[in-house]
């Protein structure tokens, strides 16, 4: 991590040099201007598209999907893979079932999805959580039982009931792992997002991507892009910027406990 | 992992208990048939398609396609990473490149890779190799910047030339680390090529699936998937066998400390 | 001339403020050929630093290293050091036979000589049987013994050795101590052994460079007269030797307490 607050000079040169370049090409050639719309170009569609057109809509739509499919899969997948980790039962006989369904590329469930749910949103949400799952799930199963058995033992012995021990030592205890998981997922999200917008159409931002690719609208294109890049830096951004509150709240709140 | 093989054997039996519920339902038509099929229809497909070659045939092509961007993306993002793990001022300059392109959800590259390319593999292969870059170069990166001064040091005391120490000292000690880029890579491949057909494509697994599914074939659209989840689990198995046979070293060592 | 030579070596640090420490200041001495000196100073003194100068893996602020009349730049080719940590020195994806050919492999030199010479060399520091296994299935007393043979496998005329045994436990370093005794009365390789064990100095020079604090500097050169071969018995028990550590010690404590 580079200290906050330090610019990486050479790093935006570099940057400024790129976009440069692609100005000028792109203004020097009209051959070369279907496929690397000058850039300035594109910053003014995504302006007009945001405020006089239907962007902003696609944006929402999107937004609003990944947001259900994420936390959605957060919740039920936590949960399971408590469940699971905790239960060598339960465990057992869910092994062969993930280990399964887990290497087939998540995306796949698409088709079933929509054979299931039509084009709707609810299907996008589906496929999301689907694919959002594994990853928080098996994270999740691991952190539980990688929480040293003695320390459950303390924690019994100090008469801690069920309900305590897993907030007061597995939760925090897998905590770690669980974070990993939810991290991976962001990316998913996306991808899953993006991926069924594209193949049903109608809304979002995938659909509006690929439909300015086959009219040929490539700075809306690219405009587009730019957004949804900018919806997946955002996500990162508050997903580190909540962890580093959880992790603080978190802190105080078993330090003024434990004293 | 350290999973017990003792209690895999429940999960299969209730798999095995699970089918002929999943056949009564579906025969009795208790749920849909038009989505679930009985299991015994959906595997005689899966065995009729394998069989008439067609599966394969499907596999096959977008086997090829991913492996192509997977190396590529390999190619030419270990070296890069080498690069940039070594020279701080390459990394420097290249930092906000990467940071501002690595949001960018690969699904979307999808139109791009069409307008330049086409529907051909080449868009394809050009979605997949951009998609499993980062992994591949942040893991190289990463790896080599933590190979150990010591080791580095060592090196030249017995008269290691900068060149000779990357492929003697900085390649292999990296290794572990580009080789977990790559396992990670290898899962984004796979995902990718089924977009990449599912959007722009008339063959390969995606597409047929997909196509399946629309042409209300639905046996046909699940044999795809078990077609699918089987090559996943066999590439990740291939994978397995083959960094336990190159990094026997390092998996000793980790289980040493 | 003198085999090695080190003329008024000193080294400065640029601290983050800006400002510069000296770490080493005006360092000055010289070793024969064939001899054993050990540098021994207060924990802290730069010791490592030193000797990484020497070893020519970084640049002395000012002053000069000789080899054989000649002033470095670079690591040297007839001088090789062995560190401190061998855990992380050893190529872990090397066998111990891998290791030990690897500076003969760095110069072009891997032959059936060279792997005859490495695995006699693996049977002088007592690891006979153990050439295909890997660093990670040795202990640590056995991966210095795989550093040491790989170093000497090299053919050095100076081996530079820092704090070599510093951790390793205690009976394991007297077992390392005579094996490198016999390597190099046998092969009469030149040694400059970095320490801030006082008795394992004694035991194994010939002779005792004493530094100071920083910015360190020779404060006294000592001779070490015990006869040859030497016994971790008798030797320790000899009136000299404790004489000699008593000696070492107060000065070392004096240097410590201004």
């Amino acid at each position: 991590m580079k200290p906050p607050g330090r610019i990486n000079l050479p790093g935006l040169v570099t940057l400024l040099a790129v976009l440069l370049l692609w100005e000028g090409f792109s203004r020097g050639s009209a051959s070369l201007q279907l496929y690397f719309p000058p850039v300035s170009r594109i910053l003014v569609s995504l302006y007009e598209l945001m405020f006089f057109r239907e962007l902003l809509g696609h944006l929402l739509a999107t937004l609003g999907r990944f947001a259900a499919g994420y936390l959605l899969a957060a919740v039920l997948a936590v949960f399971l893979g408590i469940v699971l980790g905790y239960s060598r039962l339960a465990y057992s006989f869910s092994e062969a079932l993930i280990e399964f369904l887990r290497p087939m590329p998540s995306v796949a469930i698409i088709p079933v999805a929509i054979l299931f749910l039509g084009i709707a949103d609810a299907m996008m949400v589906a496929v999301t959580v689907y694919a959002c799952a594994w990853p928080v799930l098996i994270n999740t199963i691991d952190g539980v039982r990688n929480i040293d058995r003695t320390l459950l033992h303390t924690g019994r012995t100090f008469g801690l009931g069920r309900w305590q021990a897993l907030r007061k030592i597995v939760l925090p205890g897998a905590s770690p792992y669980i974070v990993t998981g939810l991290r991976i997922s962001l990316a998913i999200a996306l991808i899953l997002v993006t991926t069924s917008e594209m193949v049903v159409g109608g809304s979002g931002l995938g659909y509006f991507i690929l439909d300015e690719e086959r009219s040929l609208q490539t700075s809306n294109m690219y405009a587009g892009i730019f957004l949804v890049a900018l919806l997946g830096y955002g996500a990162n951004r508050l997903f580190v910027l909540v962890e580093g509150r959880v992790i603080a709240w978190h802190r105080r709140m078993t330090a003024g406990e434990t004293v | 992992m350290k999973w017990n093989s003792e209690s895999k054997l429940n999960g299969l039996a209730l798999l095995v208990a699970l089918l002929p519920v999943w056949e009564g339902l579906s025969r009795t038509e208790l749920v849909n048939p038009l989505f679930f099929p009985p299991m015994t229809r959906i595997l005689r497909s899966f065995f009729l398609l394998t069989i008439s070659g067609d599966l394969p045939y499907q596999i096959l092509v977008s086997l090829q396609r991913a492996l192509a961007g997977y190396l590529l993306a390999a190619l030419v993002c270990i070296p890069l990473g080498i690069v940039m793990g070594l020279w701080n001022q390459v990394y420097r300059m290249l930092e906000l490149l990467i940071e501002m392109a690595r949001p960018i959800p690969p699904p979307v590259i999808v139109p791009v890779a069409m307008l330049f390319f086409g529907l051909g593999d080449e868009m394809k292969i050009f979605v997949i190799a951009f998609s499993c870059a980062w992994p591949v170069l942040l893991n190289t990166y990463d790896g080599v910047r933590s190979v150990d001064r010591v080791l580095m040091h060592t090196g030249r005391t017995f008269g290691l030339s900068r060149g000779m120490a990357i492929t003697k000292i900085v390649f292999p000690a990296a290794l572990p680390q580009i080789m977990t880029g790559l396992r990670v890579s290898l899962g984004i491949m796979l995902i990718l090529v089924v977009i990449s057909e599912m959007v722009g494509s008339s063959d390969g697994i995606g597409y047929f699936v997909l196509d399946s599914q629309r042409r209300f074939k639905v046996d046909q659209m699940y044999a795809g998937m078990l077609s699918l989840a089987l090559t996943g689990y066999a590439l990740n198995q291939l994978f397995l066998l083959l960094y336990n046979s190159i990094l026997a070293w390092h998996k000793g060592l980790t289980r040493a400390s | 001339m003198h085999l090695l030579e080190v003329e008024a070596l000193s080294k400065s640090y640029r601290q983050i403020g800006g400002e510069s420490t000296l770490a080493i200041g005006e360092i000055s001495f010289q070793v024969e050929k064939g001899e054993f000196v050990s540098l021994v100073g207060p924990s802290g003194c730069g010791k490592t630093t030193l000797l990484m100068c020497i070893a020519g893996l970084i640049p002395a602020s000012s002053g000069m290293v000789k080899v054989n009349g000649a002033g470095i730049s670079g690591p040297p080719k007839n001088l090789v050091l062995v560190f401190q940590e061998y855990n992380r020195s050893l190529f872990a994806w090397r066998s111990v036979l891998g290791n030990v050919l690897f500076g003969l492999e760095v110069r072009g030199k891997l032959s059936r000589e060279a792997e005859d010479r490495a695995r006699h060399l693996i049977g002088l520091v007592g690891l006979e049987g153990f050439e295909r296994h890997y660093p990670w299935e040795l202990s640590g007393g056995m991966q210095q013994r795989v550093a040491i043979a790989r170093a000497l496998a090299y053919g050095p005329e100076v081996l530079l050795m820092d704090e070599p045994f510093g951790s390793v436990d205690a009976l394991t370093r007297l077992e390392l101590e005579d094996t490198l005794l016999k390597l190099w009365q046998e092969l009469k390789t030149t040694i400059l052994f970095v320490t801030h064990d006082i008795e394992e100095a004694i035991y194994l020079s010939d002779r005792i460079c004493l530094l100071s604090r920083r910015p360190s500097r020779v404060v006294r050169g000592i001779e070490i007269r015990l006869e040859r071969p030497r016994n971790q018995l008798t030797t320790r028990a000899d009136r000299r030797f404790v004489e000699l550590r008593n000696d070492i010690y107060r000065q070392i404590s004096d240097q410590a307490v201004k």
